[in-house]
């Protein structure tokens, strides 16, 4: 399968008044065709830069300092303002966590969806405003015709998504970039808006970068996972080989802290000691150094390096390495 | 079986909402409709439901921060709506509240020793040098070392916070604890470290818990019975092995069946998930819009939470055939 998107050494830095950080250290990836990657991790682990990267979005203090991302063979980092403005929106699309922040309260859902297919596709305001009800029609909202003409604040947040999802899909985008799409969602709702991902991304052969802290919506919902931990990929695998067989002792961990997963016998959750590093005063050696049970002296001294352990499985840890 | 720390008898809670500016009108939101619930003693109550069904809403009644519209709660035989200021204040010693954001639940101008310490001082507790020590101890009981006394809140991590706050909750040595989404949101390493801990407590400390979330895996590990509320209705109340092994309720099924399981080789079972949790009925079951199995009477009648057997209760009229 040739990649759509490839990423490779992507390093993005940031300058802040405490010093220079390495938000995305290293990354490198492949999502396939048709395919979702999903990129898991806690908070701060550079998940939501990398998909900012990604666009060439991060915010004015950062940059990106070496690497390169390929999409469907071209060089985006090379790209002019321009070009990448073309770009977003029309072939590659992003979703945010909370759709408020994301949608103008002023405009009406209808007219803000049919601003981005004019912008993209050069139709008249006609077509464009019917095209957005098709749109609106498409991702399971109910009436569109009037609701085309609600205001933001007048939709739940659930519906507010949709809109959200109907306006990345306005293009027919090759790839979709959601960041923690459902996090401010309800079960019942956020169940829903996965399964509706899922649909569109079946039916226009979509790739679909989904990233989460959510190890549940990770295994029902992605083909490929990376973990990641202070900047770096950790581990990235199948989904069956990561939730079977997890190698890195900080995957484990995460999976073994999920409530109702691995419970052991007395009714307590294993549970990861101390919590994620400082990115502004990394020590040297591998960053899970001094939350790890099977750390050696090792460890300390020389960051390991993403390797492949078995087939599609890669590894960054001195005990999962073969040499 | 213990005996009941707190019932809760018909209570409601009706918020009037004015819309509209220049013809404004009024209109009735029920948050918590006609909830009839016992909290045990020593058990770990769990409270699930989606946002805006009232959960939030019972815990400030049962702490006095709101007035109910109708009916009563007593805690340990006394009607807590009818205590003046000085049985409120006593109250308050043997209830406390574990709030959802460590971040702005701490005051940030107060050390970590002066805020664990502040309950003491408003409960004239102790001398000085004797709230000294119990802070000191409180602060190694959840996991704080005396070297973060002087600290204030922002020099601590999330979980440092939750800590932080349940050693405050704690301090004053109370009963019933409320925990109002503690760990929703911190990430999932921190989450297990403070699901341990609020484990720990309750057996050392003798605690009640009524522990209040949406996630269904928390809730599970956690709970001895678990109550699921919708629209401000509780519509089932079971064990936590019947509430997962055996749902009686659509709803429960359904919250069940939304919930994503941490194993991909799992397919989920096929129960519809659809809908949005909206007052739109006027009679009948909450429910009934989003429910498979709606028939005439859910459109007519509001089913009552009924005792199904085997200290099971369920809010649904075709309860059992289903």
């Amino acid at each position: 399968m040739p990649c759509l998107l490839k990423i490779k050494d992507l390093v993005t830095v940031f300058n802040t008044v405490k010093g220079k950080i390495t938000a995305v250290d290293d990354v490198s990836l492949c999502i396939e065709e048709g395919e979702t990657l999903g990129i898991v991790g806690e908070s701060g682990c550079g998940k939501t830069m990398l998909a900012l990267s990604i666009m060439r979005l991060i915010p004015p203090n950062g940059e990106i300092a070496g690497g390169s991302i390929s999409f469907r063979g071209e060089e985006l980092l090379k790209k002019s303002e321009e070009e990448m403005r073309r770009l977003r929106g029309s072939e590659i699309a992003m979703i945010f966590q909370e759709p408020m922040t994301s949608l103008n309260p002023v405009i009406r859902i209808g007219e803000q969806i049919a601003e981005a297919i004019r912008l993209h596709q050069g139709l008249a305001a006609r077509d464009a405003h019917a095209l957005s009800i098709r749109q609106l029609e498409e991702v399971g909202i109910p009436e569109p015709q009037r609701r085309a003409l609600d205001y933001p604040h007048q939709l739940s947040g659930g519906m507010r998504q949709r809109v959200m999802i109907a306006m990345a899909m306005s293009c027919h985008p090759r790839l979709l970039l959601a960041d923690e799409p459902t996090t401010a969602l309800d079960v019942t709702i956020q169940a829903q808006i996965l399964d509706l991902i899922d649909a569109l991304k079946k039916k226009n052969n979509m790739s679909v970068l989904l990233i989460t802290h959510d190890l549940g919506i990770v295994a029902q919902s992605t083909q490929k996972v990376a973990v990641m931990y202070a900047g770096k990929i950790v581990e990235m695998a199948d989904v069956d080989d990561i939730y079977s067989a997890p190698k890195h002792p900080y995957t484990r961990g995460l999976m073994e802290s999920i409530p109702a997963r691995c419970p052991d016998q007395n009714g307590y959750l294993k549970t990861i000691p101390g919590s994620v590093p400082s990115l502004y005063d990394l020590a040297p050696g591998c960053r899970f150094y001094d939350r790890c049970s099977l750390a050696f002296d090792k460890c300390s001294r020389q960051e390991p390096n993403l390797e492949e352990v078995a087939p599609g499985h890669l590894v960054s840890c001195w005990k999962c390495n073969s040499n | 079986m213990n005996k009941p720390l707190m019932n809760i008898r018909s209570l409601k809670k009706v918020f009037k909402l004015s819309s509209g500016f220049i013809r404004a009108q009024e209109r009735n939101l029920v948050a918590v409709n006609n909830i009839n619930l016992d909290i045990d003693e020593g058990e770990t109550l769990g409270l699930v439901g989606e946002s805006g069904c009232g959960k939030s809403t019972l815990a400030k009644i049962i702490l006095r921060l709101e007035k109910p519209s109708a009916g009563n709660i007593l805690f340990k035989g006394k009607d807590i709506i009818s205590f003046d200021r000085v049985q409120l204040k006593a109250y308050r010693r043997n209830v406390q509240l574990i709030f959802q954001d460590p971040y702005s639940s701490l005051n940030p101008r107060k050390t970590a020793a002066g805020i664990i310490r502040e309950p003491l001082t408003i409960h004239n507790v102790a001398d000085n040098k004797k709230r000294d020590s119990l802070v000191e101890e409180m602060m190694l009981k959840v996991g704080l070392s005396a070297q973060h006394a002087k600290r204030y809140p922002h020099e601590f991590s999330g979980g440092q916070r939750q800590r932080l706050g349940i050693a405050r909750a704690l301090i004053l040595q109370p009963q019933l604890i409320i925990a109002d989404e503690p760990v929703s949101a911190l990430d999932v390493s921190i989450q297990a470290q403070i699901l341990n801990l609020l484990k720990d407590l309750k057996k050392d400390f003798g605690l009640t818990y009524l522990f209040i979330s949406h996630d269904l895996n928390v809730i599970r590990h956690m709970s001895d019975r678990i109550a699921i509320m919708y629209l401000g209705e509780i519509v089932e109340l079971s064990s936590n092995h019947d509430i997962y092994e055996n749902p009686l309720h659509p709803y429960t099924r359904m919250l069940l069946a939304a919930a994503p399981v941490c194993n991909p080789r799992i397919k989920k079972n096929v129960i519809a998930v659809r809908g949005e949790a909206v007052a739109e009925n006027n009679r009948g079951c909450a429910f009934q819009n989003r429910c498979a199995y709606r028939t005439g009477i859910c459109s007519e009648q509001e089913p009552p939470l009924a005792d199904r057997g085997n200290n099971r209760y369920c809010a649904c009229h075709r309860a059992g055939e289903i």
